[in-house]
C-alpha cells in the first residue's frame, strides 16, 4: 500500500502541554489536510493545579486556551471534517464542554457540530469508600498505602484508555474532552475508530501508542528541543508539528506540512521515542502493553518517516491512578552576583543565609542552593567556578511543613543586598512567592472499579 | 581495531540525548548518531559507569536498558530530581537537561574515530546566530534557502 492510499487517516499534533505554542493548532488546520487535531494539555502536575482552580471556582479546572482556540478553528474544522480530540477537560470536562458549546454558537456552527465529552476518570470522592473496600491504592514507587495521607489528597484521576473516546467518535462528536485520558490514547483512539480495531489488535494498537509518544509532545518530534544539529534547523520561528498517517495495516508515517519550518528525520523521532521512557519492552496503556524495542524507522522521503514492526501484548487488569496530595510549602529565591569572585561571593551569602536561618529557629525538610550560570544543570559535573566569571545567580530554595518557616525564609533574601557580600544586584521582583507543594502519588487500581462509572455525553452546539 | 591506539572522548560527540522525568527518577536515553558505534556505547556506557559518572547528583540506583533498533540505550536515574515534580528545589527539577550531563562523559575510541568525530555535536566553527533558522551552517540535516 502506498503511503498516499486514500484509506490512511492524517492525525495532527496541536500542543504538547498546556502553555504550547498557541498558533500551532491553527497553522494544523490552515497548512493542508489533515483528518484529526490531537491536543494534550496534561502533564503530572497539571491536574492538582487545576483542581486547585475548580476549588476557587466550581466552572473552572480545565485548559482555558482551549476554548478561544476552538473559537478561532471550529468553523473551518466542520466545513473541512476535522475532527479535534483533547484532554483539556481537566478535572471538568463537562465545564469545559459547556464553555466549548458556547464558543461554537459564538463561532457560527451551531447546529452543524456536536461535541462529546468522556467522564468518570476522577475518582477523588471515591478514594474513602475504594480504600474502606480494601483497595490500599499503594503509592507505585514507596510501597506505603494512601490511607494516612487521604485528608491531604486534592485530585485523584485514573488515566483512562480510547474506548470512551472511540464511543464518542461513533456518536459522530465533532470534538472530544476528556479528563485525564492517556496521552497517547488521543492520537491511537482515532485510529480505533476509523479502522475498526479492537482491543484485541495489540499489534496495531501499539503501533498506535507509538504514535500518540511521539505526537504527545508536540514539536518534539519534528525539530524543537533536539539536539541533532539544533543549529541547522530550519525556519523554528514557524515550526511544523507532528503529523501521523496512519494506515490501516499498523503502520504509520510521521510528517509535517509543506512549507513549514523545523524537519522530521529518522533522528528527531528516535529522539523523541526515548523522553520520558521507562522500560522500553514494557511501555504500559490502559489499552496495550507496547514494546518499543521493536520499533523500526526509515525516512522515506524529505521531512517523512516510516514507522513499522511495533508488537504489543494483551492490556493488564490494573490502570494507574495519578493522585495529588499537599505535602508542605517551598519558595525559591534569586540574587545575581557580579565580577570579580562572582561565584565566591554568592556561596558565601549563601553560607550566612543558611546560618540566619538556623538562628532563627526555623525548620525546613531542605535548603538548596544553585549558581545559575554555573552549576544549576549539571551540578559538580561543572568542576569549579573560575574567579573570572563574569556574573553568577544564587538561587536559593527551601522547603518545609511549616509554611510560617517558608514564609520567613522569604524575608531573609533581601536583606543579603546590603548585609552580605559585595557586587549584587537583581532583586527587583521582590519577595519570592510561597508555593504548597502538590506531591504525586503514583498508584495503580483494579480496572473493573472504574470502567463501569465512565460516561460518554454527546451533545448537539 | 581492538590493538589500535585508543583516545578518550566525550560522549557529545559520538551520541545525542533526550531526558525527562517521571516522579523522582530522570531518564536519559542515549543514542548513536551512527549506529556502528552503538555497540561502543553498549560496552562502555554501563549503569554502573553511569551511576559513577553522576555520582551525588543520583542518590539511588541507575538501571540501564537497551534499544538496539534505534541505536539507543534508556538509562533510569533513581532519586535524581530532589524528590521531582513540585517537591523538587532544583532549577532542573523535571530533569531536562540530565541529557547533556550524560553527554559529558568521556569514552575510549580508536584515535582515527576521535578524529573522523571531532567537533560532532557542537555548534560549527564560523556559525553566527544569524544563520539560525537559514538551515545554513552544516553539511547535513538543513535545507539550503
Amino acid at each position: 500500500m502506498s503511503d498516499t492510499d486514500v484509506r490512511t487517516i492524517r492525525i495532527a499534533s496541536g500542543q504538547g502541554f498546556w502553555g504550547d505554542d498557541l498558533e500551532a493548532p491553527v497553522r494544523q488546520v490552515e497548512g493542508g489536510p489533515i483528518d484529526y487535531l490531537m491536543l494534550d494539555y496534561l502533564a503530572e502536575v497539571t491536574m492538582s493545579i487545576m483542581q486547585k482552580q475548580r476549588d476557587r471556582d466550581p466552572s473552572a479546572g480545565y485548559a482555558r486556551d482551549f476554548v478561544p482556540l476552538m473559537e478561532r478553528i471550529f468553523p473551518a474544522c466542520v466545513e473541512r471534517d476535522i475532527r479535534v480530540v483533547t484532554n483539556a477537560g481537566g478535572v471538568n470536562p463537562q465545564g469545559c464542554a459547556e464553555a466549548l458549546i458556547e464558543a461554537g454558537r459564538r463561532a457560527g456552527v451551531a447546529g452543524r457540530a456536536r461535541v462529546g465529552r468522556v467522564e468518570g476518570d476522577d475518582i477523588l470522592d471515591r478514594l474513602p469508600d475504594l480504600i474502606a473496600a480494601g483497595h490500599a491504592l499503594t503509592n507505585m514507587e514507596t510501597g506505603e498505602p494512601l490511607e494516612p495521607v487521604l485528608d491531604r489528597v486534592r485530585s485523584a484521576n485514573v488515566y483512562i484508555g480510547a474506548e470512551p473516546i472511540v464511543e464518542a467518535l461513533g456518536q459522530g462528536a465533532h470534538v472530544i474532552v476528556t479528563g485525564r485520558s492517556t496521552d497517547t490514547a488521543l492520537t491511537y483512539a482515532p485510529m480505533m475508530h476509523a479502522f475498526g480495531w479492537t482491543r484485541d489488535d495489540h499489534d496495531r494498537i501499539a503501533t498506535g501508542v507509538v504514535a500518540g509518544h511521539i505526537n504527545e509532545c508536540g514539536a518534539q518530534s519534528s525539530g524543537g528541543n533536539c539536539l541533532i544539529d539544533w543549529w541547522s534547523a530550519p525556519d523554528m520561528a514557524r515550526v511544523g508539528f507532528p503529523i501521523v498517517e496512519a494506515s490501516p495495516d499498523g503502520t504509520f508515517v510521521v510528517t509535517k506540512h509543506p512549507g513549514t519550518g523545523g524537519r522530521v528525520t529518522r533522528q528527531t523521532i528516535a529522539e523523541q521515542i526515548l523522553y520520558e521512557m521507562g522500560d522500553p519492552s514494557e511501555y504500559i496503556t490502559p489499552d496495550v502493553v507496547a514494546d518499543f524495542t521493536t520499533i523500526a524507522l526509515d525516512e522515506v522521503g524529505e521531512d517523512r518517516v516510516k514507522v513499522s514492526g511495533v508488537t504489543g501484548g494483551p492490556r493488564t487488569d490494573f490502570l494507574k491512578v495519578s493522585i495529588a496530595y499537599s505535602d508542605g510549602w517551598k519558595a525559591t529565591g534569586t540574587l545575581t552576583y557580579a565580577w570579580p569572585d562572582a561565584a565566591a561571593k554568592a556561596r558565601a551569602a549563601a553560607k550566612i543565609l543558611r546560618e540566619r536561618l538556623d538562628r532563627l529557629g526555623l525548620e525546613f525538610d531542605a535548603v538548596r542552593t544553585e549558581l545559575v550560570g554555573w552549576d544549576s544543570t549539571h551540578g559538580p559535573l561543572a568542576g569549579d567556578p573560575p574567579a573570572d566569571l563574569p556574573e553568577v545567580q544564587l538561587r536559593v530554595g527551601a522547603r518545609g511543613k511549616k509554611r510560617e518557616d517558608v514564609e520567613r525564609f522569604t524575608r531573609e533574601i533581601a536583606p543579603l543586598v546590603l548585609t552580605g557580600p559585595p557586587s549584587v544586584t537583581g532583586f527587583a521582583g521582590g519577595r519570592p512567592r510561597v508555593q504548597e507543594i502538590m506531591a504525586y502519588w503514583p498508584a495503580l487500581v483494579r480496572r473493573e472499579v472504574v470502567e463501569p462509572h465512565l460516561g460518554v455525553h454527546v451533545e448537539e452546539v | 581495531m581492538s590493538n589500535a591506539a585508543t583516545v578518550r572522548v566525550q560522549l557529545v560527540h559520538l551520541a545525542h540525548a533526550r531526558s525527562g522525568d517521571k516522579g523522582d527518577t530522570a531518564n536519559v536515553g542515549l543514542i548513536a548518531y551512527d549506529p556502528a558505534h552503538f555497540d561502543l556505547l553498549r560496552e562502555q556506557v554501563t549503569a554502573e559507569r553511569v551511576k559513577a559518572h553522576f555520582g551525588g547528583m543520583v542518590e539511588g540506583d541507575v538501571e540501564r536498558f537497551e534499544l538496539p533498533n534505534l541505536g539507543a540505550l534508556n538509562f533510569l536515574l533513581h532519586g535524581a530530581l530532589d524528590g521531582g515534580g513540585t517537591i523538587s528545589l532544583m532549577n532542573d527539577a523535571q530533569g531536562k537537561v540530565f541529557s547533556t550531563a550524560l553527554l559529558r562523559m568521556e569514552i575510549d575510541v580508536p584515535a582515527e574515530l576521535a578524529e573522523a568525530v571531532a567537533g560532532r555535536g557542537r555548534v560549527p566553527a564560523g556559525w553566527s546566530v544569524d544563520d539560525y533558522g537559514a538551515g545554513r551552517g552544516t553539511g547535513d540535516g538543513g535545507t539550503e534557502r
